[in-house]
């Protein structure tokens, strides 16, 4: 197992002193290799999950394994990727990519060259010294993607991360990201609130229904990649995985 | 009306002519000092512009026994970047460190509020009792001058670097050194740079002021108060005009390093 999420439970106290609980009894096993998406509406507590599993939030109760190690922390096994891409304006689109690795005091000469090859892995090598400013989107997203992969995680954790795209910029992010996640052979854990691109991105979409956040269903998705959003089996998946998600809904 | 609001509607309007805009009333304000100087006709209230500009046009002469003009106005602006390195220096690290541990920030942050609203010139009698006459004096008049400004925007600074950016660095490794050095500092450099102008300015008022303690020999402050003993009010003004200057310039100067600098974060909106 990569991964490992053990009864994982997450209360907070608001500020009038009310218990509140984000998360209940979250299990959920990631194995090497895999592509799994969380999918729930927005206030189910999937991105708590998802910064639990970082290590950027403790749990109340339950823990988080990655390889067998227990995650007490933020770590490097762990990347994350924002939806705000969260690159450094002042640095260069080359030094945010190394910036992982300038911190474990590697050298210059060595970094660029790692963090080259990760640009050309995304498709931006010719703009390693621009400023993430001068980037779109998508471009910056992709640099994030790459700085992300420079420091050699063993999974990478998404945040909606291509929630601020317009339309078609996500769908070929979406398609792009494959591509990389075919050649790396990374583990992925993607948080999302859109059916669609869980079922055209997943090996597992994991279901949470909403306060508390619990694991609702966990739905193997079987269809060969790239996965045609046309075709009648992906239509039929998403409108299974919609029906999870209304009847919540419904029954509130 | 339509010229009116058409000029406020315009965006870039024409260059010239906003400059030329902006000089209608300093030019207006000279005639009328020129006019109201004929009329009083008493140099030792309202000077004609003449006498001012010959003082101005002199700058190197020695005036009255004392050093001239430009030798005021370096000893000044020596006493000011002196008065506001040390303020700034203890400014920025104890904005920095109150900023990011709460701990830090709780233990002074009633000592800050508490000395905050006392202006400088307040200090001068203890700052004299203390220091005695001379450059320690004005050091630590200036330097408690630049100290809050510095200070409060070093805060506000280190206070708005954005969560994810910190996160992100805790992930890809930063110890709390690095994160500092990487990512908090450049972060909020922008923020401290403001606050390092409006200290600067504040600075150099109280430089001015400092130097009009009693017991001070040199400076554009005593140049002023020097010359008023003496009624020489044409170099009164000259020097009020010299302070204004030299504090325009250098704030001129800083605000196009900003601008070059830290474009990033007008980029980030």
């Amino acid at each position: 197992m990569k991964l490992q999420v053990k009864d994982l439970e997450k209360e907070f106290v608001t500020d009038q002193g009310e218990h509140v609980k984000a998360l209940q009894s979250v299990n959920l096993e990631v194995s090497e290799g895999e592509f799994i998406c969380i999918l729930g509406p927005s206030g189910c507590g999937k991105t708590t999950l998802l910064r639990i599993l970082a290590g950027l939030e403790t749990p109340t109760t339950g823990e988080v394994r990655v390889d067998g190690t227990l995650v007490e922390g933020p770590t490097r096994r762990l990347a994350m990727i924002f939806q705000d891409y969260s690159l450094y304006p002042w640095r260069r689109v080359i030094d945010n990519t190394a910036f992982g690795l300038e911190l474990q005091g590697i050298g210059r000469e060595e970094r660029y060259r790692v963090a080259r090859n990760y640009l050309k892995l995304v498709g931006l090598e010719a703009f390693a010294d621009r400023y993430p400013n001068e980037l779109s989107g998508g471009m910056r997203q992709r640099v994030a993607v790459a700085r992300a992969l420079a420091i050699d995680p063993a999974v990478i954790l998404m945040d909606e991360p291509f929630g601020a795209l317009d339309a078609q910029t996500r769908n070929t992010m979406q398609r792009e990201l494959l591509e990389i996640w075919a050649e790396t052979k990374k583990t992925v854990v993607f948080v999302t609130h859109s059916v669609d691109e869980a079922v055209y991105l997943a090996d597992r979409i994991v279901v949470l229904s909403s306060r508390p956040g619990m694991v609702r269903e966990i739905i193997p998705i079987e269809m060969d990649r790239p996965r045609d959003r046309t075709a009648v089996e992906f239509a039929k998946v998403r409108r299974y995985v919609l029906g999870l998600i209304d009847e919540r809904a419904n029954s509130q | 009306m339509s010229w009116f609001s058409k000029y406020n509607s315009e965006k870039h309007g024409n260059r010239y002519r906003r400059w030329l805009l902006k000089a209608v009333i300093p030019i207006f304000l000279i005639f009328l000092w020129e006019l109201i100087a004929i009329g009083v006709n008493n140099e030792f209230i309202l000077p004609r512009l003449e006498s001012v500009l010959m003082v101005i046009a002199n700058p190197f002469a020695p005036i009255l026994g004392t050093g001239s003009l430009i030798d005021s106005s370096i000893i000044s602006l020596e006493r000011v970047i002196l008065g506001f390195a040390v303020g700034s220096m203890f400014a920025i690290p104890l904005g920095i460190a109150m900023g990011r541990w709460a701990l830090i920030n709780d233990l002074f942050d009633s000592l800050v509020q508490i000395f905050r609203p006392i202006p400088p010139l307040a200090w001068v009698p203890l700052a004299l009792a203390w220091f005695k006459i001379g450059l320690t004096s004005m050091v630590f008049i200036i330097a408690l001058g630049t100290f809050f400004p510095v200070l409060l925007n070093t805060l506000d600074g280190v206070r708005s670097v954005k969560k994810t950016w910190i996160e992100m660095a805790a992930i890809l490794g930063a110890g709390e050194l690095q994160l500092l050095r990487t990512v908090v500092l450049p972060a909020a450099l922008p923020t401290i740079w403001t606050g390092l102008r409006l200290g600067f300015g504040i600075a150099w008022m109280c430089v001015v002021a400092a130097e009009m303690m009693p017991g001070t020999t040199s400076g554009l402050g005593y140049l002023i108060i020097y010359s008023y003993n003496f009624g020489q009010v044409p170099v009164i003004i000259a020097g009020m005009i010299a302070i204004g200057v030299i504090g325009l310039g250098i704030d001129l100067l800083l605000g196009t390093v900003e601008k070059r600098w830290f474009m990033w974060r007008e980029l980030e909106r």
